[in-house]
């Protein structure tokens, strides 16, 4: 008999994975290795160990190498792979105060001590496509090695400073906070945090969030929709030892590592005051995995729109940081390519019946609860 | 890392059920506690899944969490075992339990579905997982978290009735076809996820367990077995379901059952069908055996 239905989903999506497979390999003849994504490709793994809230560099390349080089989807990869993990330690509290710092900068003073450290970055760089890096070889890498002569232990060794804010509170500058106060951090991957949420769980939530939905809301507050008009008071790049409690030791502390780090503390007007209080410069926070300076700013600038009272989305709390998220959004973005063939239905039955009654024709004999 | 993990999704490097035990542990907590005030949104901390959000992670969570080496799942999308998302979700618990899978309603102790339920009434042996998009009702008057929970905590749903009055005044009736607003125990609003109208009664007094999972908004709910599931509605308009006229199926005939709608290529003619594949391969089944 004539039986037919949309059936045959299981082939489909096996067609689909063949045909998949068949464009990642893009029929190139070389296999791009997840450790040269790695060595090459370190901001965009950077920004993915960001918004997968996984500190792995090998894993986000092998996810950058799987999914195509999408960030959205490579995120999402190592998020779901950090659901299989168990959690065995809490790490002791990361002071970036002691980075080995690569870069800082501040725009709030000329002369910091320890001085402005450039560093490794492309804001002085003119955006001119470099046609010679198409022909770049092995050769012209250790060439370059040779030529510049940077000696990695140095690098190494490079000293902590201070931080700037640091002298701003020496010289009584900083206006009184509750939030400075010790308080032990949530943790949103294992609690839903209620609305309002405590400070912890806002920094949380955005130093996981999106970098591209980050500094457009962000842009959005400084453009004139928010109260906050920050200076950077000062911003570091750099790596920080990560140490967790001995185990059956108390007071003792295991090294197991070190994550590079991006840190930006905005300096905001003490015009702009936090829980109704004047009298101080008042600060914004961001730090986030890696080096990402465009998702730390932005996090800074975020983290005091969400302390200040106004009007604008950057102000509401469960705007921002419910919006952030990429994989939230792209999941629930990507949920409307699924079937709605039976609310779909049902919204027309709604509707012919709406029609019906408009023409005046008598209600069918619906099933009454 | 090596370079074969590139090649495939190897099972065996995951734990039962692909989530950690600590993590299955949590999300069963939150489900008693679900379970223990109908209709109440308890919240969890909700974990990212291989699948995206939106995409069935809730359900998905329950059903991880709950499923053991004895159990028989059935997983279904818009009443279809074979439509796309459901046999993806089907694959991956089924690769990572190793679980038997099903299709027949009857025979499933675990049925984890998108938009509908079974047509043939569930069992107390069984459990009916949903997944949901949007868990609270009252987003669609109140978008804030924080003032959503208020209104539940004083049980003020006026401004859901008002929605419901309005909605009347424009249209003549209640213009929401799926996902009608319910209370659970004439307490807690709830929203029974993206059902049609039609499957809205089949939880009011059910025999099965209905669990109701919201992955990416983090919250679980519960229609416990016998919980009174009453849709919003006003003393002169009446809740109704879903009108199929004198509609059947035309593949097993069914008339009391929801259908879909179908337009030949050819003729241009509207025929129908079970939205319940299941129940309509059983029928079919059936019919052939007399
Ligand atoms: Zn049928």
């Amino acid at each position: 008999m004539g039986y037919v239905t949309v059936t045959g989903g299981q082939t489909a999506i096996e067609e689909a994975e063949k045909l998949l497979h068949h464009y990642r390999t893009g029929q190139s003849s070389h296999p791009l290795h997840p450790e040269t994504i790695e060595k090459q490709m370190r901001l965009l793994v950077d920004r993915i160990m960001g918004e997968g809230g996984l500190y792995a560099p090998d894993h986000a390349s092998l996810a950058l190498k799987q999914a195509e080089g999408d960030p959205a989807e490579a995120a999402f990869l190592l998020r779901a792979y950090r659901s299989t993990l168990s959690r065995n330690f809490y790490t002791k509290t990361v002071d970036p105060g002691e980075m080995r710092l690569i870069r800082r900068i501040s725009s709030t003073f000329k002369d910091i001590p320890g001085g402005q450290v450039l560093g490794p970055t492309y804001d002085y760089t003119h955006r001119l496509l470099n046609f010679s890096l198409r022909e770049e070889t092995e050769e012209d890498f250790s060439e370059f090695l040779e030529a510049v002569d940077i000696d990695s232990e140095q690098v190494e060794q490079t000293p902590s400073f201070k931080k700037v804010t640091e002298l701003l509170k020496a010289e009584n500058l900083l206006a009184d906070s509750e939030m400075e106060q010790e308080q032990e951090p949530v943790d949103i991957t294992r609690e839903k945090p209620a609305f309002p949420l405590s400070r912890s769980a806002r920094l949380q939530s955005l130093a996981r969030g999106e970098t591209g939905a980050m500094s457009a809301l962000a842009y959005s507050a400084v453009r004139g929709h928010g109260k906050v008009h920050p200076t950077i008071g000062e911003l570091r790049v750099g790596y920080a030892d990560i140490e967790i409690e001995y185990p059956g030791r108390e007071n003792e502390s295991l090294y197991i590592g070190e994550t590079m780090l991006t840190e930006v503390e905005t300096v905001n007007s003490f015009t702009e005051t936090i829980n109704n209080q004047a009298g101080g410069l008042n600060l914004g926070y961001g730090l986030v995995f890696g080096h990402n300076e465009l998702k730390a700013i932005s996090m800074a600038v975020l983290e005091h729109s969400l302390a200040t009272e106004g009007e604008a989305p950057v102000h509401d709390e469960e705007f921002v940081l419910l919006h952030i998220d990429s994989v939230d959004s792209s999941g629930f973005i990507s949920h409307m390519k699924m079937p709605h063939y039976v609310t779909f239905q049902a919204q027309l039955n709604r509707l012919r019946k709406f029609q019906e009654e408009e023409g005046g024709k008598p209600e069918d004999e619906s099933r009454k609860q | 890392m090596s370079p074969e993990s590139s090649k495939r999704f190897r099972v065996s490097a995951y734990n039962f059920g692909f989530l950690d035990e600590g993590s299955k542990r949590e999300i069963r907590r939150s489900t008693l506690k679900a379970v223990a005030i109908p209709g109440y949104q308890v919240p969890f901390a909700s974990r990212e899944l291989p699948i995206g959000k939106g995409w069935g992670t809730g359900g998905m969570q329950l059903s991880l969490s709950l499923a053991g080496s004895r159990d028989t799942i059935k997983v279904i999308d818009q009443g279809h075992d074979d439509s796309v998302n459901a046999v993806s979700i089907r694959h991956l618990i089924q690769s990572c339990t190793q679980v038997e899978m099903t299709r027949d309603s009857q025979a499933a102790s675990l049925i984890q579905s998108r938009h509908r339920i079974p047509e043939i009434p569930l069992r107390k042996d069984q459990i009916l997982i949903l997944q949901v998009p949007q868990p609270d009702p009252l987003k669609k008057v109140e978008s804030h978290e924080k003032k959503v929970k208020q209104l539940h905590a004083d049980k003020d749903y006026k401004g859901m009735w008002l929605h419901l009055y309005e909605d009347i005044s424009q249209w003549g009736d209640i213009s929401i076809s799926a996902d009608y607003p319910s209370t659970a125990h004439e307490r807690y609003l709830f929203a029974p996820s993206p059902l049609p109208r039609w499957d809205v009664p089949k939880l009011n007094h059910s025999e099965a367990l209905c669990l109701l999972g919201a992955g990416r908004e983090k919250k679980i709910y519960a229609i416990p077995p016998h919980t009174q599931v009453t849709p919003l509605a006003f003393d002169d308009v009446p809740f109704t379901t879903e009108n199929f006229g004198k509609a059947s199926c035309k593949n097993c005939g069914a008339d009391n059952v929801y259908l879909d709608e179908f337009i030949d290529d050819e003729t241009g003619q509207k025929t129908y069908s079970c939205s319940d594949t299941g129940y309509c391969h059983q029928r079919m089944a059936e019919r052939r055996i007399q």
